[in-house]
């Protein structure tokens, strides 16, 4: 029923995602901040279609339909990663700076990171995957308690690191 | 004798949308529950729902159950808390308990809103103190800010059972695995993918062999089953935890309608035996309307809209809505079901339901 490999893995590797229409190209990628739609079940949801700004996400009807990101659309300002309800949107931008990349993602756990702490950037299966810093932690009155928080790694992690590690993961079982 | 326009029984996401068409319609409510507060799950619900983000998606089931509840109150619904409805007898009379007395209620509508309650799954000790529903758990943890315990072991991977596990972590519990007999994840790959990007494990083909532990909760022996669920000998294994939770389904709970005498169908994947009704939520008594999980098991966001149609039919059969009115506001709320109904999860119960639904014929047959 599910996509194969999500209902499987539950997640979906890079493969799967590229191509998907929530995904931008890598000339797009390559061109600065963008939002990575990683949405790939038809589930009825829209909220990311109505919050952005810029009409780059398109739902239409029925609200089964995948997410499309207009990637000329996008200009990058994150607005649709809080308003997911499935936590499904990154930020991703290759151009921070050489050899660089800055990831945003959702982050609904105690205690926050901070701006300048070292972290374990994971990717999509929890494996910890590279050292990252954090640059920012943003969390309006319009998230509505969905922190969203920006690090930044070595660009070739970019599209495989989706989150930081979480200090009491794991700590039960030792 | 007391008497009302529509008694609704169920204060959950159904119930406060059905009594809240009904007194905005300008009808007396008398809106029931036997918990000490209303809102049903909604308040255990702190994630973000999905839907349309015209009708509340993206926007939290606990902020959702609040402004329910200043609808209700801006209508003047009367609600009766800590009260129990044991009965529906002769006339529409609702047999009602609480605060040391008993009553009777009549009502010219009943909407039935109960709910439903949490499967079990029997294995070697399962009744060891820990053991518990994902509901429970939800309880404790959202609610009433209790954390049973440390290291929590799931079982079941649908989409309550994954959002357990998240707000278990969110509460500051390590989650051991999520195990799932069936050979895929049952519920939301986005919410599987938000626990499984924290590295907790989502063991399909999978299921708890027996309980460790002789006085309380030390662990779990879990086994790998094959393409015909059959546990696969020589693959146990065991995981360390002291809190394992049972989410594998709910149950309707239809005990009034059985006793009001509605006609039932049996579909296995809505929960199992099913009140029959229509697009009006009616059921085979013409006075009796049933929405939400005791219609079959569904989501907050489906059983609000159930609720808003069997309030809306309701009202109009009080003569409280214009046929016009009540026609074109149920067009509405019926394409908005119908599109929360598609897609690969949704359209399984769309096409349980919508045959029985589909004709008015039951409404009369009881």
């Amino acid at each position: 029923m599910p996509a194969e490999g999500i209902g499987k893995r539950g997640y979906c590797t890079l493969e799967e995602l590229k191509g998907t229409p929530g995904c931008p190209g890598d000339e797009r990628l390559c061109r600065g901040a963008v939002a990575v739609i990683e949405c790939l079940q038809e589930i009825p949801c829209n909220p990311c279609e109505e919050v952005c700004p810029h009409g780059a996400i398109t739902v239409g009807e029925p609200i089964t339909n995948l997410p499309v990101l207009a990637e000329d659309k996008c200009c990058g300002c994150g607005l649709c990663l809080a308003a997911c309800p499935g936590l499904a949107i990154f930020l991703v931008d290759v151009t921070s700076g050489p050899g660089e990349a800055e990831v945003s993602f959702p982050f609904e756990f105690l205690p926050l990171p901070e701006a300048g702490d070292g972290v374990a950037a994971v990717n999509r299966n929890g494996d910890i995957v590279t050292a990252g810093t954090v640059l920012s932690v943003t969390n309006p009155q319009r998230n509505d308690r969905t922190p969203i928080v920006t690090i930044s790694i070595p660009r070739e992690f970019a599209m495989e690191v989706r989150g930081i590690t979480i200090p009491h993961r794991g700590k039960g079982q030792r | 004798m007391e008497e009302t326009d529509a008694a609704i029984i169920g204060a959950g996401p159904a119930g406060l949308a059905a009594a809240i068409e009904v007194a905005r319609a300008g009808g007396r409510v008398v809106l029931i529950d036997e918990n000490s507060r209303p809102g049903g799950q909604l308040f255990k619900q702190i994630h973000k729902f999905f839907g349309s983000r015209t009708h509340d998606a993206g926007v939290r089931g606990i902020t959702i159950a609040h402004h329910l509840l200043e609808e209700c109150d801006r209508f003047g619904v009367t609600t009766l808390l800590d009260t129990v409805a044991y009965g529906i007898f002769a006339g529409n009379g609702i047999g009602l308990a609480g605060g040391g007395r008993t009553w009777t209620l009549h009502a010219r509508r009943i909407i039935l809103a109960a709910g439903a309650s949490e499967k079990a799954l029997p294995f070697p000790g399962w009744t060891l103190p820990g053991v518990m529903g994902a509901g429970a758990l939800q309880t404790m943890m959202n609610v009433h800010r209790v954390l049973p315990g440390r290291r929590i072991l799931m079982i079941g991977s649908g989409n309550v059972g994954l959002i357990v596990s998240y707000q278990a972590l969110q509460a500051g519990a390590d989650v051991v695995a999520v195990v799932e007999a069936a050979p895929s994840i049952g519920g939301y790959g986005v919410h599987a993918a938000k626990i499984r990007r924290t590295g907790i494990p989502i063991l399909t083909s999978h299921t708890v062999k027996r309980v460790l532990g002789d006085d309380h909760v030390e662990g779990a022996e879990l086994v790998a089953l094959d393409e015909g669920w059959h546990p696969i000998e020589g693959t146990e294994r065991q995981v360390p935890a002291d809190t394992i939770c049972l989410s594998v389904g709910l149950t309707p709970l239809t005990e009034l309608a059985r006793m009001a005498g509605c006609r039932f169908t049996y579909v296995p994947a809505l929960g199992g035996h099913v009140p029959l009704h229509n697009w009006d939520m009616q059921t085979s008594r013409d006075t009796l309307y049933v929405a939400g999980d005791i219609a079959g098991i569904e989501e907050a966001s489906t059983a609000l809209e159930e609720g808003r149609l069997a309030g809306m039919a309701a009202a109009r059969s009080l003569g409280l809505l214009t046929e016009g009115d009540a026609a074109s506001k149920k067009a509405d709320i019926r394409k908005r079901l119908v599109s929360l109904r598609e897609g690969p999860f949704g359209r399984l119960r769309r096409e349980l339901k919508e045959p029985f639904m589909k004709g008015r014929e039951i409404t009369h047959a009881g």
